[in-house]
């Protein structure tokens, strides 16, 4: 195998560059392509205001990836992060809505309503072995459901507190917006994670082998349930960021997060079969996703080109790198 | 035991669906104002029938022990494509519908293909190709609109000498010309035994490859006729992302409530039929209890979330724990 | 033999997994009309011999051929399709579908390119008849019908496909007193129509009864073939023995066990797969588990291991009842377990993980403070064994699926010696592994037991457990057959045990069954 042969030659190589697949690179090699290409159609592509910009926007996918990324390392998948966008954005304008508790608490209700979601799915493959993708959409209805009894089928007319709105949209620190820290802090913290805690250890060991993980004296459905609650904190996070930065919640807000989502774990050579991929790849994915969207959306390109550009360029992507081994 | 025996427990999925489906219908057509007439059961019929077709088509997947996230676009983009096509002369919609069905059958042959010959999940490859499927289908219909031979469509949604839904006719046609020899076929039983146990398939040299890859082309088949039948109904072709989502999503339900096994190997379209009618009968309750339908989402939602349950009571049977991690 | 020209011929066969062969320039000629047995102990080859001639895999070197022209099997349709037919121990059977749909599999009848099921079904019950299974009803679905049906459905099949040698892989062993007489019937009646039987059974009464003609393996190699009844069984044992002795083992000490044992069993029944199992092991003492392959050994492993539910019977530790629901409560706390499981590569490692991940993969808990691991404790300990079992591997950062198949061993062992643990459960751990490493698992094994360890250890190999253990349970059936101590341990005894005939005093046709 090359990855004897690639250890060897890596052992020499700065950490973070040898703990990167090639997926990695490769990702990272087709941002600054989409840079210059897109620099070739308008000098402002290389501008620091105009990536800053893409940062910004690219945040609310990256808090969203994070979570979908902690599952996908699981080897599940969670289908449920459109309405848990959606409920998290709402229910953090909802309690807004009551008074100065209200908007105290907004945001971790909000977070606690896709915590909620995450637990309901976490129940189900963890403990009932349903299979992800199945309990997953079934939460994502159930969800959907109550958020259209809740808001009357209308976009809710509460809006964003100060406080959703100034980690969206405002400046801690001079020129760098605020969702790009909170991403960062997030990311950090899932890289602590992944790299430095017996959690993130087992969450790899489970996504290569549950069964060797389980006989090992891990507490393999604790760790799903958790991942899963996690994943659903994360996108309803993402929600309240989103209707901080559009000042208020919307129907099917989530809609556009789910396939860019997966899309950006899988880009960044996170394996879709579990087990494998680095935050670094994921960063590298969202970014992607993100610049190749505000390239189709600067070209003019129109919503049907870009969902086939999307779907297109996943599965070639997949079919480089995500193949299950062939078979006797 | 009796032959009859091995036939009602070879069915009882299927029965199951149905008895659910009779007990559901009775209280829906009995609570409906107009109470059980031809014009009830002829709009329930039409209704429940675009499901039927998708639930068809992702049964055929199901069994294989895959999923097709992409059915819904299938749906979607046919519809959207018979918007365009399927007008003018007799020759040029009978070309119209074939063109549609053509490319039901190519999308199912892309996800088979990518799925079986290129390796990768059926979950990501479908949720892809959906995109695609949805991009093209906003290519073709970026605003609702478009028309459709009439004449056709009025004769495939009405009735039958004055009281068979045309519909239902056209769905046993279906039954009768694709899934009858599909899983009467040596493929159809590929198909079944792949998803049952794949090892034990390969061993007794099944043909395992072409048994999957039939089953998501026809799978593509069938969505596609039911993007036909949505185009008769409605006249139009939309290219509304909520709507093909919704549909793939209810096409699990309606899988599950009908007995087939997320599982693989076990189930059979007729009940995925009932499935699907049940599921959109349940859901349509709401509406002669003179509930406000912005519950009927939540409602469904929770049908499926409850049918998805049930299928774990087999885990409390698995006596080594291994098992759990195969 | 009688000038008959032979049907099928396998010469210089050999077969490696991985660095290890599984046979060397074996030979052997089936005939038409006769029952041909192969004997041998675990590992001695027989299954990769029948794989071969079955399709399921390709022999590295050597050839075949069938009515004297050479063949080549590219999978087990084309064995098929040339006559060869294979009832295997795991079985092919499809749950889901229905017994007749199962006999016709691979080549239904069609009418109108779909398939008669009219036809199947004749053909189905023909099938099941000629079996002597026609109570099995042709609709049932296999998923519903108990083992020994299975069994029978599976032998229905195979006949269904009219082959001209039919292979019986231990195809009795999960089948009740009457179906055998039923099989035997049948299996003389095919070889008075002319086929080709090959029979690998260890049930040597089974055998006697049976065959016409029997081949003994050993180590990969076919070492003697003579007719049927001209051996007595202690010759058979004695041809099955000779192994190799390479290997040296630590010396035993004799000591004085401690009176109350770390680890009881009483009674333990499971499924049909334990049978009322006892058994003891007391600090210091390496307890050997012996018996042919699948009698129940793993099972019972997994069972003192919190893996299997529904258990019956009753697990002390150190004298005290205990219930054991997960690997996480037998190997964490008072009870401190460790199991080196069965597949090292899907049940011990993660592979494509570092050998350090893989290392300290069952001790995070107690490497971690408030769920982080410290990583300067992980690195000592990391080191400690690397040290102790002297782990070579070119780095620390490196896919563990990268070592070899030794040291990968070795790293399965690391990860649990990281936790203490007092109860050591191994499952064939040498399996598969380099003379030299074996070599220092004895001697580990052995430090480990005079640390004050309590070893249960399941072995494939014979040699293993002579040289290792102070006791050695045999198994048959998931029962205990027989306890041997000390000298007792011979080569001689655990065959004959493990067969199920009386060692000391062997005569033809002592097999017992339940």
């Amino acid at each position: 195998m090359s990855e004897t042969t690639l250890g060897g030659l890596a052992g020499r190589m700065p950490k973070f560059i040898r703990r990167a697949d090639p997926a990695v690179l490769t990702a990272f090699a087709c941002i600054v392509i989409l840079l210059l290409l897109g620099s070739l159609y308008s000098r402002s592509f290389l501008s620091p205001e105009y990536l800053l910009q893409q940062l910004k926007v690219a945040s609310f996918l990256g808090v969203i990836a994070t979570g979908m990324m902690l599952v996908v390392l699981l080897g599940q998948i969670d289908l449920s992060v459109p309405w848990a966008v959606a409920a998290g954005a709402m229910m953090a304008c909802a309690a807004a809505a009551y008074g100065p508790v209200g908007i105290a608490l907004a945001i971790p209700f909000g977070v606690l309503c896709g915590v909620a979601i995450g637990i309901v799915n976490g129940v189900g493959v963890a403990y009932l072995r349903i299979p992800s993708m199945i309990i997953t959409l079934a939460t994502n209805a159930v969800a959907q459901g109550l958020m259209v009894v809740y808001t009357g089928g209308f976009s809710p007319q509460d809006s964003a507190t100060a406080a959703m709105r100034y980690l969206a949209t405002g400046f801690t620190i001079p020129a760098v917006p605020n969702a790009v820290i909170i991403w960062a802090l997030i990311g950090a913290a899932m890289v602590f994670i992944l790299t430095r805690t017996s959690f993130g250890r087992a969450v790899y060991g489970i996504g290569n082998r549950e069964r060797a993980a389980y006989l090992s004296g891990i507490d393999t459905r604790r760790i799903v349930m958790i991942a899963f609650a996690v994943s659903g904190g994360l996108s309803a996070f993402g929600g309240v960021l989103l209707a901080g930065y559009a000042s208020k919640a919307a129907q099917s807000m989530g809609d556009a997060y789910l396939l860019p989502s997966i899309a950006a774990v899988v880009l960044g050579g996170t394996s879709i079969l579990g087990g494998r991929g680095s935050y670094l790849g994921t960063v590298a994915g969202v970014i992607l996703i993100t610049l190749l969207q505000s390239i189709l959306s600067v070209m003019q390109m129109p919503e049907a080109g870009r969902q086939i550009i999307y779907g297109v360029v996943i599965v070639a992507m997949l079919l480089l790198y995500g193949r299950a081994p062939a078979s006797r | 035991m009796k032959d009859w025996r091995y036939w009602l427990a070879e069915q009882r999925g299927t029965l199951l669906a149905f008895g659910i489906f009779i007990a559901m219908f009775a209280i829906y057509s009995g609570n409906h104002p107009a109470g059980f007439t031809a014009n009830v059961v002829q709009t329930a019929a039409n209704k429940g029938v675009l499901l039927a077709f998708v639930a068809m088509a992702q049964t055929l997947v199901v069994i294989t022990a895959g999923i097709d996230l992409s059915v819904g676009m299938i749906f979607t983009l046919t519809n959207c494509m018979a918007s365009w096509l399927v007008i003018g002369t007799g020759l040029e919609t009978a070309f119209g519908v074939l063109a549609v069905l053509g490319t039901g059958l190519i999308c199912g042959a892309v996800n088979g293909a990518i799925v079986i010959y290129g390796r990768l999940q059926p979950i990501v490859a479908t949720i892809a190709t959906g995109a695609v499927f949805f991009g093209l289908a906003l290519l073709l219909r970026p605003v609702p609109g478009g028309s459709v031979n009439e004449d056709l469509a009025d004769f495939l949604t009405g009735r039958f000498f004055g009281v068979v839904p045309a519909s239902l006719v056209a769905l046993l046609v279906v039954v009768l010309v694709i899934w009858v020899p599909f899983s009467r076929s040596e493929f159809g039983r590929a198909a079944y035994a792949a998803g049952s146990s794949e090892t034990a398939a390969y061993m007794s040299g099944v043909p395992i490859r072409r048994g999957k890859f039939f089953a998501y082309v026809l799978a593509g088949l069938l969505a596609s006729i039911g993007g036909l039948f949505l185009t008769f109904f409605t006249y139009t072709g939309e290219a509304a992302y909520a709507s093909g989502n919704a549909y793939t999503l209810f096409s699990i339900a309606a899988v599950v409530l009908g007995g087939v096994s997320l599982f693989g190997g076990k189930g059979s379209a007729i009940g995925a039929i009932f499935g699907a009618l049940a599921f959109r009968t349940i859901g349509d309750l709401l509406f002669v209890f003179d509930f406000d339908p912005l519950w009927q989402p939540l409602f469904q939602g929770v049908i499926l979330l409850i049918a998805v349950s049930l299928g774990a009571f087999a885990l409390f049977r698995v006596r080594n724990r291994l098992e759990w991690f195969l | 033999m009688d000038g008959t020209a032979p049907l099928f011929r396998m010469e210089g066969i050999s077969r490696r997994y991985g660095g290890v062969r599984a046979l060397e320039k074996a030979e052997l000629t089936v005939t038409a009309g006769s029952i041909h047995a192969i004997l041998g102990e675990n590992g001695a080859g027989k299954s990769t011999l029948i794989k071969i001639m079955a399709g399921v895999v390709a022999p590295d070197e050597g050839r075949m051929t069938l009515d004297g022209s050479e063949v080549t099997f590219a999978s087990p349709a084309a064995a098929n399709q040339a006559g060869i037919v294979c009832i295997f121990q795991e079985l092919s059977l499809i749950p889901e579908l229905s017994v007749a749909d199962n006999i016709v599999i691979s080549n239904p009848p069609k009418r109108f390119g779909m398939i008669d099921r009219k036809a199947q079904r004749r053909i189905a019950e023909e099938a099941l008849a000629r079996a002597g299974a026609s109570d099995i009803h042709p609709r049932a679905l296999v998923k519903d019908l108990p083992l020994s049906r299975r069994q029978m459905v599976e032998i229905a099949k195979a006949l269904a496909r009219k082959p001209r040698i039919l292979i019986l892989d231990e195809a009795t062993s999960a089948l009740t007193a009457a179906d055998v007489a039923k099989v035997f019937e049948v299996l003389k009646r095919l070889r008075s129509e002319g086929l080709a039987l090959l029979y690998i059974s260890h049930r040597m009464n089974e055998i006697a009864e049976l065959a016409d003609h029997c081949t003994v393996f050993r180590n990969g190699r076919n070492v003697a073939s003579y007719p049927a009844g001209s051996k007595s069984d202690n010759e058979v044992v004695e041809l099955m023995i000779g192994r190799e002795y390479s290997h040296i083992f630590p010396p035993k000490p004799t000591f004085a066990p401690a009176a109350t044992p770390v680890l009881e069993a009483r009674n333990l029944c499971w499924a049909d797969r334990l049978d009322n199992i006892s058994l003891s092991v007391r600090a210091g003492e390496v307890v050997g588990l012996g018996g042919l392959d699948g009698q129940g050994q793993r099972e019972l492993l997994l069972a003192f291991f919190g893996v299997l539910r529904g258990l019956r019977g009753d697990v002390l530790i150190d004298g005290k009842p205990v219930s054991i629901a997960s690997p996480t409560a037998a190997s964490h706390g008072r009870i401190g377990m460790a199991l080196i499981p069965e597949d090292r590569k899907t049940e011990g490692l993660m592979l494509p993980m570092t050998v350090r991940e893989n290392l300290s993969f069952a001790a995070l808990d107690r490497l971690s403070k408030a769920g982080i691991i410290d990583r300067t404790a992980e690195q000592r300990l990391i080191d400690d064994m690397v040290g102790l079992l002297a782990i070579k591997t070119a780095g620390l950062d490196i896919p563990v699926g990268a070592l070899s198949g030794g040291n990968q061993q070795k790293v399965v062992i690391a990860k649990w010696l990281m936790r203490q643990p007092r109860i050591i459960l191994l499952n064939d751990p040498t399996r598969g592994i380099d003379v030299g490493t074996k070599q220092e698992l004895y001697q580990l094994m052995r430090k480990l037991a005079d640390a004050g360890a309590a070893i249960l250890f399941y072995s494939t190999d014979y040699d293993e457990l002579i040289g290792c253990c102070d006791r050695v349970l045999v198994l048959y059936d998931g029962a205990v057959k027989r306890e041997l101590v000390g000298d007792g341990i011979t080569e001689h005894a655990l065959i004959a045990s493990a067969l199920n005939i009386h060692g000391d005093d062997v005569r033809i046709g002592q097999g017992e069954r339940a």
